[in-house]
C-alpha cells in the first residue's frame, strides 16, 4: 500500500514538551505575588479562625462538621437539608466566572485559580533549587550526576513538604482544628484524616509539581468554555499585532520604519508558564497570567520603545487600529449587563432565603405497619413519629397540639402523662428531637377511613405556630 | 510475518506493522504504553506477594492459608464480638433497671427499642406480623388489650415461658369446645352469641329477655371469664365486653369459637434468646402503645 503522496507533517500524538519558565519581574509579577500570599493566607489561616457562637454550636469560623451534619460559615449555619444554599453558591460562582472573563478575560485563572497559585509555588521552589530557565535546562539535559541528583531530590522532597502543608491544612475544615492538629502530630487522629491528608498531598505533588500546565490543557473544562464566551470587547492579555508586525531583529541605532517594534527575542516564550507563543493570538492553552506582558515590558524599556506591545487589550481595539479609528473599552455591554443582573438575582434570593429561613423545621411520619390500632373500648389510635428541627443555638419551648380530631389524646413514649391535649417538646439548641407519640381519638370522630388533621407546634411565648398536615387513619367501616 | 519474514515499516508513521494484511488495511504494531507495561509488570509482582501472605490457592481439602493467616470470617468474628462487648453495658443496665426506669431514660429506652425491634423482626414478626399489628388467632401487640397482662414485667413472663408451650412455667389456657364435645346445644352457643354480643356493644339490647343467657354464662362461662366477662389475666381469659376479639367478633366467628374450642399456642424463648435480648423485646412491645 505505497501512496504517491508524501506523509502528512500532523502528528496526532504530540508527547509533552517540557516547560521550564523563566524569571521575570513586573507589576504583574508584583500582583501575583499578592495575590498568593493572600490566597495561601486564607487558605492556610481560615481555619483557625475562632467565632464564638456559644456553648451548643462550635467557635470555628469555618467548618464543615460532617460528623454532626452542621456547616458553619461565620454567622452562616447551615442543615444538611439545606444544602441547596450551596448550589446557589456553584451558580454564583459560575456567573462570576462569566461576568468576570466577559470583563478582564480569563483572571481567576491566571491569579487565583488553586492550580495557578500552587504550581507558581512549586515553580518558584524549583527556581531556588536549580536555578532559572538556562540552568534548569542544561540540568535536565545534563548526565546523572550526584550535583544532579541532590538537586532533584532537594525540590522534590521540598514539593512534598509543602504537599504534605497543603493536605494537612485541608483536613482542618472538617473537625476543630487546634484539636486535629494535635491528634494528626501525635498520631491519635482518626485513620480517614490521614487518608484525606495522603489524598491530597498526592494530588498536589502531582498536579502542582508534574502535571502544571497539563492540568489546564487537557483536564480543565473552563478553557474551552471560556473560547465559546470571550468576545472581541473582553480585556485579554494580546499581542498588539497591528505594532508588533513585521517582526525581526534590531540593531541599536537603526531606524524603527517600515517595521514593527517586536524585536523577535523569544522573552514572552521563556516567561511563559504555559510554554505558548502570546503572538500567535489568544488560545486555549493562555491562563492570561500576565507574565509576557511584565517581559515585554521590560525589553522594550530597555530598546527605548513605549511599553505595552503584549498588554490587556481588546480584539475590537486591534481592528479600530488598524482601521485608524478612536480606541476604547466597552465594558457595559449586553452581556456584562446580563450578568450581573442574573448575579444579583442569585444573591437576592440566597440572602433573602437564608434570613428568612424558619428556625425551626417540624416533620411527622404516620405509622404505616400497622395503619391504626383499634382499642379495647373501641376507640382507634395512630402513631406517628415526630421530629423538631432547633436550628436557633438556644434551647427552645414548644407546644405541639393537634388540629382537626374531636376529643384527641396525645401520649408520648417515655412520658408519663397519657391522653393529654398538648404535649411540652424541650429541643437542645442546635439540635433534632425525633419522638414518637400515639394520638387515640373515639370512633365518633373517626367516621371517614382517612381523616386530615394538622399537627400545630407553637412556641411557649405565643409565638409563631408551624402546621404540618398529615392523616388519621381509622377502620373502614 | 510477510512472506520473506522482513518487518514491514508503515511509510507513513514509520512504525513497524504487524504484517497482517485486510483488504489494503494494516495494522502498526505499536509498542504498550510505558506506563501501562510498568502497572502491569507491578500487579504481576503483587500478585506473587498476595499468593505468600494472603489465603489464595484452593487445594483439595484445604487451601494455602499465607503467612498473615488472614481470613474474612475470623474478622466478622470479631467484629461481631467487639460489638456484643460494647453493647455489654447497656445490656446491664437494662437487665437491673426498673421498669419504670427504662421507659424514662432516654437512652436505655432507645437502646431497647432498637434491639427489640431487630429481634422482633428476627423472631416474632412471622406469626404477630412485621408492624406488629396480628392477625386472627395472633394478638396484636400494639392495642391496650392484653390476655396475661401488658405491664412490662408481664410481657416479659409470656415471652420467657411462651402460652401453652413445653416450658415447665408456661401460661396455659383453653377454650373448651362447649358445641363439638356436646356441653351446650346448638341453640344455646346461639343464645349465648347473642349475649355477647350485646355485652361488648356490638347490637343494641332489643325486647329480648337475657335471663336464659345470663344463667348459661353464669353456669359455663363465668368460671374463667368472671362474672362480669371482664375476663381474668390470671388464666388468660379474655375480657368479653371490649372491641377486641382475638377470633373475630361476628356472630359467625364466636358461635364457632364457643362451638369448636380456642387454644393460644405461644413458643416460650427463655433459652432460645439471651435474657437482654428478651428484656428489649418487652420493652420494644410495651412502647408500641398498648404497654400499662
Amino acid at each position: 500500500m505505497v501512496n504517491e503522496t508524501s506523509p502528512p507533517e500532523i502528528q496526532l500524538f504530540e508527547s509533552r514538551r517540557k516547560v521550564f519558565p523563566q524569571k521575570i519581574d513586573g507589576t504583574f509579577r508584583r500582583l501575583k505575588w499578592l495575590v498568593m500570599i493572600m490566597t495561601l493566607g486564607v487558605y492556610y489561616t481560615l481555619p483557625w479562625l475562632r467565632w464564638d457562637r456559644g456553648p451548643n454550636a462550635p467557635d470555628q469560623a469555618v467548618l464543615l462538621d460532617l460528623e454532626a451534619k452542621r456547616f458553619y460559615f461565620f454567622f452562616i449555619e447551615l442543615w444538611p437539608n439545606e444544602i441547596y444554599f450551596v448550589t446557589g453558591l456553584m451558580i454564583a460562582g459560575a456567573i462570576s466566572l462569566f461576568l468576570v472573563n466577559a470583563l478582564f478575560g480569563r483572571v481567576w485563572c491566571g491569579y487565583a485559580c488553586p492550580q495557578t497559585v500552587w504550581t507558581d509555588l512549586f515553580v518558584h521552589i524549583e527556581r531556588l533549587v536549580e536555578g532559572d530557565r538556562n540552568q534548569q535546562i542544561r540540568n535536565d539535559r545534563g548526565v546523572w550526576s550526584v550535583k544532579k541528583l541532590t538537586k532533584k531530590a532537594i525540590k522534590h522532597s521540598a514539593w512534598i513538604l509543602v504537599a504534605v502543608l497543603t493536605g494537612g491544612a485541608w483536613v482542618f475544615y472538617f473537625a476543630d482544628a487546634p484539636t486535629l492538629f494535635w491528634c494528626l502530630v501525635t498520631g491519635q487522629a482518626p485513620f480517614l484524616a490521614y487518608v484525606w491528608v495522603g489524598l491530597l498531598t498526592c494530588s498536589t505533588y502531582l498536579l502542582g509539581g508534574i502535571a502544571r500546565e497539563q492540568v489546564c490543557t487537557y483536564m480543565c473544562p473552563w478553557p474551552r468554555i471560556q473560547a465559546a464566551m470571550t468576545d472581541e470587547d473582553a480585556l485579554n492579555v494580546t499581542y498588539r499585532y497591528d505594532r508588533g508586525e513585521p517582526r525581526g531583529a534590531h540593531k541599536k541605532g537603526t531606524s524603527w520604519d517600515d517595521r514593527g517594534d517586536c524585536i523577535d527575542c523569544n522573552l514572552c516564550v521563556s516567561v511563559c508558564p504555559m510554554g505558548i507563543d502570546i503572538r500567535n493570538g489568544t488560545q486555549l492553552e493562555c491562563i492570561h497570567c500576565a507574565l509576557c506582558i511584565d517581559a515585554c515590558s521590560s525589553i522594550m524599556d530597555k530598546i527605548g520603545r513605549p511599553t505595552g506591545l503584549i498588554g490587556y487589550d481588546t480584539e475590537a481595539n486591534i481592528e479600530r487600529r488598524i482601521n485608524k479609528e478612536q480606541t476604547g473599552w466597552r465594558p457595559l455591554r449586553p452581556r456584562v449587563l446580563v450578568y450581573a443582573a442574573v448575579l444579583a438575582v442569585v444573591f437576592i434570593a440566597m440572602g433573602s432565603a437564608y434570613f428568612g429561613r424558619k428556625s425551626l423545621d417540624l416533620a411527622v411520619q404516620r405509622d404505616r405497619n400497622p395503619n391504626f390500632v383499634v382499642l379495647s373500648d373501641g376507640s382507634v389510635r395512630n402513631g406517628y413519629t415526630i421530629k423538631v428541627s432547633n436550628k436557633t443555638l438556644e434551647d427552645q419551648h414548644y407546644f405541639l397540639t393537634l388540629e382537626g380530631l374531636s376529643g384527641y389524646g396525645f401520649s408520648e413514649v417515655g412520658s408519663q402523662d397519657n391522653d393529654v391535649e398538648a404535649i411540652h417538646l424541650v429541643v437542645a439548641g442546635n439540635k433534632l428531637l425525633a419522638t414518637r407519640v400515639y394520638v387515640a381519638a373515639p370512633q365518633s370522630s373517626v367516621n371517614a377511613h382517612s381523616k386530615p388533621i394538622s399537627f400545630v407546634l407553637t412556641e411557649r411565648w405565643g409565638g409563631p405556630k408551624y402546621r404540618v398536615n398529615d392523616f388519621f387513619k381509622g377502620p373502614n367501616e | 510475518m510477510s512472506e520473506n519474514d522482513k518487518p514491514v515499516i508503515d511509510e507513513y508513521s514509520g512504525v513497524e506493522t504487524t504484517g497482517h494484511d485486510w483488504d489494503g488495511i494494516q495494522e502498526l504494531n505499536n509498542p504498550l504504553p510505558r506506563w501501562w507495561l510498568w502497572s502491569f509488570y507491578v500487579c504481576i509482582l503483587w500478585a506473587v506477594v498476595y499468593w505468600v501472605f494472603m489465603p489464595s490457592w484452593p487445594l483439595v481439602q484445604d487451601y494455602t492459608r499465607g503467612f498473615l493467616g488472614y481470613s474474612q470470617r475470623a474478622v466478622v468474628a470479631e467484629e461481631l464480638k467487639s460489638l456484643t462487648e460494647a453493647r455489654a453495658d447497656l445490656g446491664k443496665q437494662l437487665l437491673a433497671s426498673e421498669p419504670e426506669k427504662i421507659v424514662q431514660d432516654k437512652g436505655l429506652l432507645e437502646f431497647a427499642y432498637a434491639a427489640g425491634k431487630t429481634a422482633f423482626a428476627d423472631n416474632c414478626a412471622g406469626c404477630h406480623g412485621s408492624g406488629a399489628g396480628g392477625a386472627k388467632g395472633y394478638p396484636n401487640l400494639n392495642d391496650d388489650d392484653w390476655l396475661w397482662g401488658g405491664s412490662l414485667n408481664a410481657i416479659e413472663t409470656s415471652i420467657r415461658f411462651g402460652i401453652g408451650a413445653t416450658h415447665e412455667e408456661t401460661h396455659f389456657s383453653e377454650m373448651p369446645a362447649f358445641g363439638v364435645d356436646e356441653m351446650l346445644s346448638k341453640d344455646e352457643i346461639s343464645t349465648l352469641v347473642t349475649y355477647l354480643q350485646i355485652l361488648s356493644g356490638q347490637q343494641a339490647n332489643g325486647t329480648e329477655n337475657l335471663e336464659p343467657a345470663k344463667t348459661l354464662f353464669a353456669d359455663n362461662c363465668a368460671s374463667c371469664h368472671g362474672d362480669d366477662a371482664a375476663g381474668d389475666r390470671e388464666q388468660g381469659a379474655p375480657n368479653l365486653r371490649d372491641a377486641i376479639w382475638l377470633f373475630g367478633k361476628d356472630k359467625k366467628a364466636i358461635f364457632e369459637t364457643v362451638h369448636a374450642g380456642r387454644k393460644g399456642m405461644m413458643p416460650a424463648w427463655d433459652g432460645r434468646l439471651d435474657p437482654v435480648t428478651i428484656r428489649a423485646l418487652a420493652v420494644y412491645i410495651h412502647t408500641r402503645g398498648g404497654g400499662e
